[in-house]
């Protein structure tokens, strides 16, 4: 078993479970997207209720998804753990707080002597909605546009700026990244609501607004992407495992991997079908498409940043420190250890799914707010 | 840059860690134990098909979801901090550490977070066996979560299954069984969770005994009292058991620990167990810090000695023991010995990164044999942390504090059991409520469940003080390199944000109790 499981193939393993981690989360983030329009959407009290409701019946899994996604990077990519979160200490921290605010917002906005008042926990959710997605955008781009750190010859991480990963919003490019991801969310929130909420008029306003939110998501997206392909990547020498800047290098990676070329494409014209089924036909099942487009999109996109001798957490101020899968990872023993608890993945997703129907059955009304004892 | 380190940093980075983890843990043992209480009472009402059961599970539901909530909350920060505050450890550990936390997520959280879904929305939507087992899907799945997260903290107190790798100047894991099978995370495993459990049940019958005292909700209320009799009996003498496997383990493991929460200075044969004491400075020092002794002291003739080795002839080394080495009693070297050995590994491993970088190969060659012998690992790598300490006292931790809060919590331990054998007398005899004295006594318990768990934390925390990784690594050489301002910044943060939180929460709590289950 040991030599047929090369250390490569689980470092491009673990890799691989990273980058579809990655995708799971941007599209359970959803929850966030429709959190950031309770203020602007809903007509009535009632409306707000059952958006808030539809969405607090799925926080739970952004939010474990995240810690899975923290955990599993740290078993499989240490170096990255101790790097970007030591280093790029207050972009985590704010995301952090992002999400502390979330947790206990759906579960007391609506209880008896909540003493902080449902607007508060409400702002709470509104906050978390529109800083999560927009922070965590901006932190993946960094994957591509490179940080500011150096490590030393102990592997410990130094930070080149005072302000530890915040100069990171300032950068055109990453800001875009999170706008684009932001109105992703929100794309995708509104085409959830349109699913499960069975309401005549919010469809139709949740509808009028998704024209503008997926509009500004392809600006921003495309605007990533053309810049990202324009401009020069972090490539790694496979022998020496020295890092250079190579004009196009990601281009290249799209072009010397077919198959994730593929699979971006696939992603980006599943979402533009969903968007556009949802506009034109009336369909109330969009969210469908543009979840599997948003999985497909997010998960090749990260594997353009890692795969193909790409350094996928890159210092933009000592080339040389950047992180690699090859550089980066747990040894072999660990990240084979792990691969066998990974199988387990599967049983996971499957018990989500049937889970996630189980409640799902009925679409969330009026009456249903009602009856349910559960309400938030 | 690990020589010069910032200790204001050091300081606020523990101050937060310990912050963010001791308001996780005011939640997590009441979710650990409320859990099962409640899968319990639904299996009643699932068996029985009396409604009155049904409205029981409920309530204890309800406010098991507000806990539940803000324990989520607190516990993504303690996960990203050993990132963003203890990044240094993180690389040089993360390939052992790492995986349990990994494991925990992709394990626990999820059969936890969905579950607890079907749960609170599933009563209308899904058959009653399908709930039921979600119920207890989500007890066990509290549990598991607490298995890894404690595995993970075990290998921190005592390190095995690993090996150092010159190459990547980190600990690597080499044997998994190892890692999990810490004799340390099986007593830690076993003592937390049952902890949890008695803490719960105390819940469950202080809340109990309020309804009786108020006159309100009998049947709901000895019902209660029943179940949480039971469970919490039998939980607080696992928890006495697993308690004394956890001191017995720490004899072995980490015998500065267990030197410093019994204030035991001076080696001897025939050591006594001290039951209860008050400390105080004496005149005598240990390098800089001063050496505690006993204003009063009931003692257990011979015990520690019995606890420790099985038999009263058994040698326990005190703290200056420890300090000082001691080639006589028992074969301990000395804390500068430590230091000096450790200082040799470290010396060897630069040597090494030097040889490296001027390409040499023969030197490189030649290091690497030497650190792959068994003898570097055995002899120099173990004492590796010490290295970077200051001085010889620095290894001994805060006495007085481990002393205390040990004393405290096992005297609460015992105070529990008494109160559970208690409740269940009267539960037998149905004599409640012509003793109104112990629905008072049982009310007022709750608090003290809290301590007595908190204790146990800065027991096994503090007392292991210097050290993030037992002999490896000390917290100073473990921290991220940031600004002491910024983590009290995030320190202040916390503070107030969840401070805010947990007034929201306890407000919302007791309003609900006082709602009562008619809701
Ligand atoms: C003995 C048990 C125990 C201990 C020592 C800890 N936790 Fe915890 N944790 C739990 C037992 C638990 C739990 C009972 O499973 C919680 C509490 C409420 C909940 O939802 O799950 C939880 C929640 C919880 C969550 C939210 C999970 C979710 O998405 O639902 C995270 C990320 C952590 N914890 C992480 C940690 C870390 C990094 C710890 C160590 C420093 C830690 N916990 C100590
Ligand atoms: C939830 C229960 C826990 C509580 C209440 C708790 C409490 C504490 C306290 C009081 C400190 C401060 C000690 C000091 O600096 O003097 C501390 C430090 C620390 N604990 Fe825990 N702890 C808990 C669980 C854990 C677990 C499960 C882990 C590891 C998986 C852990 C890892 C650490 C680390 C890394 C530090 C910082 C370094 C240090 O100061 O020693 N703790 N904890
Ligand atoms: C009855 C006698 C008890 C004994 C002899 C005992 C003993 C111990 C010891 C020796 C430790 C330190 C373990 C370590 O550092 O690794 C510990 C830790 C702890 N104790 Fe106790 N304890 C008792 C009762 C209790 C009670 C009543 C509670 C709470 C309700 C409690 C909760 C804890 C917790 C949460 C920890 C930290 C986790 C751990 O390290 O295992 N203990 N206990």
């Amino acid at each position: 078993m040991t030599t047929l499981i090369s250390y490569l193939f689980l470092q491009q393993y673990w890799w691989i479970i990273i980058s579809f981690l990655a995708s799971l989360l941007v599209f359970l983030m959803f929850v966030q997207g429709g959190q950031s329009m309770i203020f602007s959407l809903p007509g009535n009290d009632l409306q707000k209720t059952m958006i808030i409701n539809a969405m607090g019946r799925k926080w739970e899994f952004t939010f474990t998804t995240l810690v899975t996604f923290g955990g599993a990077f740290f078993a499989s990519f240490p170096l990255f753990y101790a790097t970007s979160f030591g280093g790029a200490y207050w972009v985590w921290m704010a995301i952090l707080f992002s999400f502390i605010i979330q947790a206990i917002a759906y579960e007391y906005r609506s209880k008896p002597a909540n003493v902080l008042g449902k607007k508060t926990f409400d702002i709470f959710l509104f906050l978390n909605g529109s800083l999560g997605p927009l922070l965590i955008g901006i932190a993946v781009a960094t994957f591509f546009t490179g940080s500011m750190f150096s490590l030393n010859y102990m592997n410990q991480v130094e930070w080149a700026t005072p302000w530890h990963g915040l100069e990171a919003i300032i950068d055109g490019r990453n800001l875009a990244l999170g706008l684009a991801v932001l109105f992703l969310t929100r794309t995708n929130g509104l085409l959830y609501i349109i699913n499960s909420i069975e309401d005549e008029d919010l469809i139709r306003k949740s509808g009028k607004k998704l024209i503008m939110n997926s509009i500004s998501f392809l600006v921003f997206f495309l605007f990533f992407i053309i810049l990202i392909l324009l401009s020069s990547g972090f490539a790694v020498n496979q022998q020496t495992g020295s890092v250079t800047l190579e004009k196009y290098k990601y281009l290249y990676n799209f072009i010397q991997m077919p198959v994730v070329s593929i699979l971006f494409l696939a992603g980006v014209i599943s979402i533009l079908y969903g968007i556009g089924t949802t506009l034109f036909k009336g369909s109330r099942k969009g969210i469908w498409f543009t979840g599997q487009g948003t999985v497909l999109a997010v998960f090749s996109l990260f594997l353009v940043s890692g795969f193909n001798g790409t350094a996928f957490y890159p210092s933009a101020y000592d080339i040389n420190s950047s992180l690699t899968i090859r550089n980066a990872s747990s040894s072999l023993f660990t990240l084979k250890t792990m691969m066998y608890i990974s199988f387990i993945i599967p049983l996971v997703a499957g018990y989500i799914w049937y889970a996630w129907k189980a409640i799902n059955k009925k679409k969330i009304t009026e009456e249903e707010m009602k009856e349910e004892g559960h309400v938030y | 840059m690990i020589e010069n380190v910032d200790l204001a940093l050091v300081d606020w980075s523990r101050a937060q860690f310990a912050l963010t983890a001791m308001y996780h843990w005011i939640f997590v043992p009441l979710t650990l134990g409320l859990s099962f209480i409640i899968a319990i009472m639904e299996t009643i009402y699932v068996r029985t098909g009396k409604a009155e059961w049904k409205r029981l599970t409920r309530f204890w539901m309800t406010l098991f979801g507000i806990n539940f909530a803000i324990g989520v909350a607190t516990g993504i920060i303690l996960e990203f901090e050993f990132g963003t505050n203890w990044s240094n450890y993180s690389w040089f550990v993360g390939d052992i550490f790492g995986a349990p936390l990994a494991i925990e997520g992709i394990l626990a959280f999820f059969l936890e977070s969905t579950f607890v879904a079907v749960m609170f929305f599933g009563w209308n939507k899904v058959n009653k066996k399908f709930h039921l087992t979600s119920t207890w899907l989500v007890a066990i799945g509290a549990n598991l979560s607490a298995l890894w997260i404690l595995v993970a903290n075990a290998w921190m107190q005592n390190p095995v299954g690993m090996t150092f790798n010159p190459e990547t100047a980190r600990n690597e894991m080499i044997n998994f069984w190892a890692v999990l099978f810490n004799p340390v995370a099986v007593d830690k495993f076993l003592h937390t969770i049952t902890s949890g459990f008695l803490l719960a049940s105390m819940f469950v019958l202080g809340i109990s005994s309020w309804f009786l005292l108020k006159k309100r909700e009998e049947w709901f209320a000895k019902r209660s009292i029943l179940i949480a009799a039971v469970f919490g009996l039998l939980s607080s003498l696992t928890v006495a058991f697993t308690g004394d496997m956890s001191a017995r383990t720490l004899a072995d493991v980490q015998p500065m620990k267990f030197a410093a929460f019994e204030a035991h200075y001076k080696g001897k044969q025939n050591a006594g167990l001290t039951a209860f004491g008050i400390l105080k400075d004496s005149d005598e020092k240990i390098g800089n810090k001063t050496i505690k002794e006993f204003i009063f002291r009931i003692e257990i003739p011979g015990f520690l000695s019995v606890m420790t080795g099985g038999n009263k002839d058994t040698y326990v080394p005190g703290i200056t023991n420890l300090v000082n080495g001691d080639l006589q009693g028992a074969q301990i070297l000395s804390v500068i010995e430590k230091m000096g050995r450790g200082k040799i590994a470290r010396e060897t491993l630069n040597d090494y990164k030097r040889a490296r970088m001027m390409d040499d190969k023969v030197q490189v060659e030649n290091i690497l044999v030497f650190m792959r012998s068994k003898e570097f690992m055995e002899e120099y790598f173990r004492y590796f942390g010490y290295a970077f300490l200051k001085s010889p006292e620095d290894a001994v931790p805060d006495v007085s504090i481990a002393f205390y809060t040990f004393h405290l919590m096992v005297m609460l331990g015992f105070l529990f059991i008494l109160i559970f054998i208690l409740a269940l007398i009267f539960v037998f005899r149905d004599t409640f409520l012509k003793n109104r004295w112990f629905l008072w006594i049982a009310m007022f318990s709750i608090p003290l469940a809290y301590i007595a768990s908190e204790s146990g934390w800065v027991l096994a925390e503090m007392g292991r003080q210097p050290w993030i990784i037992q002999d490896l690594m000390p917290v100073s050489a473990a921290v991220s390199q940031i600004s002491a301002g910024s983590v009290m910044t995030t320190f202040i943060l916390f503070a107030v944000l969840f401070t805010a939180l947990l007034i929201a929460e306890v407000s919302i709590m007791v309003k609900q109790i006082k709602t009562g289950p008619n809701h």
